[in-house]
């Protein structure tokens, strides 16, 4: 038997129905950023009081810094549980180019809990009477912002995962990174807010999403090398 | 590089030049010099915490040496990394299971990752080659230590890599298991391959003198 070599089109969609199931089976994965995004979002409005005009002139930043937290705490997931079991150096060991790998165990953290986190935000949207016309602008933002905020992450993950109490230093690393995406979301929302084009900070997100899509996955897998190093 | 291509002969399958090892600040081996053809069986001998582990994982690439090259078939490894890496199969101490996937999903998975392609009939027969008959479909968290073992020895069975990294692998594997691997290690030395592993058992089948032995020490300094 001889061994083929696999597009990358094959390798890929191995890793990331691997992913899909392994999370499948352990459904905490899913549910807890999900949970804690949640329960973030409506102890806002317990803590400043009911008014809706003061929540909704917060709503945008309190959405994305509960999705920027709930990120970083499914993060730890994306590379430790295989760095422990050992099935990380069996990747990095396996005759297929490493960030083919790794970008489709990015993708598949993403569809665990970015786009859990996109579905319900507009019903915590209307938690914070967020702005009639700011939906829109709140969805797109965290379309093309939550997959920024997984391929960041993963550098920082890629980088810690070999240290045994990482997550403080992740967090460290991984949040400054995430400012610029904060900003531009929720100037985009507030602009939305008075009616005027936003497009101009979608176009930076996307700038963003695309220039830490192409690069990202080349700095985790070198930053993984050196964490098994 | 062109001066070591005309010093070492063209079957040497995997050589090491001057390997050092520094790992906190301990010097675990200095200048060692390994050379690995087709058909030899490698056995690195020393107490814990000699380097054993280090050495292998230098060999297999996952490391980098303080100083020192690897060579596969006298190319660099990091210049040959996609063929070197068709040709290698490395089992460290862990099994590299998930526990959330089945013994069969497992296998599969990493068989498909070295570009193996096996219907659902040969991984079953491979899995009772390994003792697993019956285990297919439990999830490996609630299998054994020495099964998560067995499950991952089961690449060996299926594998086209001619050089084998094996550390501890009869670590929580049965006498019989033991056997049945040993047998194996012969079919693919006869093959061409090549073993190196570390074990703190005596390789029972194997005639001493068919084996290389790489001692490491402790070094005081």
């Amino acid at each position: 038997m001889a061994a083929a070599n696999l597009s990358y089109r094959a390798v890929f969609s191995l890793v990331l129905k691997r992913d899909l199931t392994i999370a499948m089976r352990h459904k905490d994965d899913i549910i807890n950023p999900l949970l804690f995004f949640v329960i973030v979002i409506t102890l806002f409005p317990l803590g400043i009081g009911p008014e809706a005009q003061t929540l909704s002139r917060i709503a945008p930043g309190i959405i994305w810094v509960a999705a920027l937290l709930s990120t970083l705490l499914s993060l730890d997931r994306l590379f430790k549980s295989d760095y422990e079991d050992g099935s990380l150096e069996q990747m990095l060991l396996s005759p297929q180019p490493i960030f083919v790998l790794v970008l489709a165990k990015i993708v598949a953290h993403w569809l665990i809990t970015g786009l859990p986190l996109i579905l319900i935000a507009p019903l915590l949207a209307i938690l914070l009477h967020l702005n009639e016309q700011s939906y829109s602008a709140l969805m797109l933002t965290l379309l093309l912002g939550t997959p920024v905020l997984s391929l960041l992450g993963a550098i920082g993950v890629a980088l810690t995962v070999g240290i045994k109490k990482g997550g403080v230093l992740l967090s460290l690393l991984v949040l400054p990174l995430y400012i610029p995406v904060l900003i531009f979301a929720t100037s985009a929302i507030d602009t939305a807010a008075l009616g005027l084009p936003y497009s101009g900070q979608l176009a930076i997100i996307a700038a963003l999403f695309f220039g830490s899509l192409t690069l990202a996955p080349f700095a985790v897998s070198a930053a993984l090398k050196v964490s098994t190093n | 590089m062109s001066e070591h291509q005309t010093n070492t002969s063209n079957t040497s399958l995997l050589s090491a030049i001057s390997l050092t090892c520094i790992r906190e600040d301990r010097l675990l081996f200095d200048q060692l010099n390994i050379k690995i053809n087709a058909g030899d069986i490698v056995q690195v001998e020393g107490p814990n915490g000699s380097g054993k582990t280090s050495l292998l994982r230098i060999l297999a690439g996952l490391s980098q040496p303080y100083e020192g090259d690897i060579y596969f078939k006298n190319k660099l490894i990091n210049h040959s990394n996609e063929e070197f890496h068709q040709a290698l199969l490395y089992l460290g101490h862990l099994p590299g299971v998930k526990g959330e996937m089945n013994a069969q999903e497992n296998l599969a998975f990493n068989l498909n990752l070295h570009g193996l392609h096996c219907d659902d009939t040969s991984i079953k027969q491979t899995l009772a080659k390994v003792n697993l008959t019956g285990f297919e479909d439990s999830l490996a968290a609630h299998l054994s230590a020495g099964q998560h073992r067995r499950i991952s020895l089961a690449r060996l069975y299926q594998s086209t890599a001619r050089i084998w990294i094996l550390d501890e692998p009869f670590t929580a594997i049965d006498k019989q298991g033991v056997y049945d691997l040993e047998q194996l290690f012969k079919a693919h030395i006869n093959q061409g391959g090549c073993i190196v592993l570390t074990t703190h058992q005596d390789l029972l089948t194997f005639e001493p003198s068919s084996i290389k032995k790489i001692t490491l020490d402790y070094i005081v300094e």
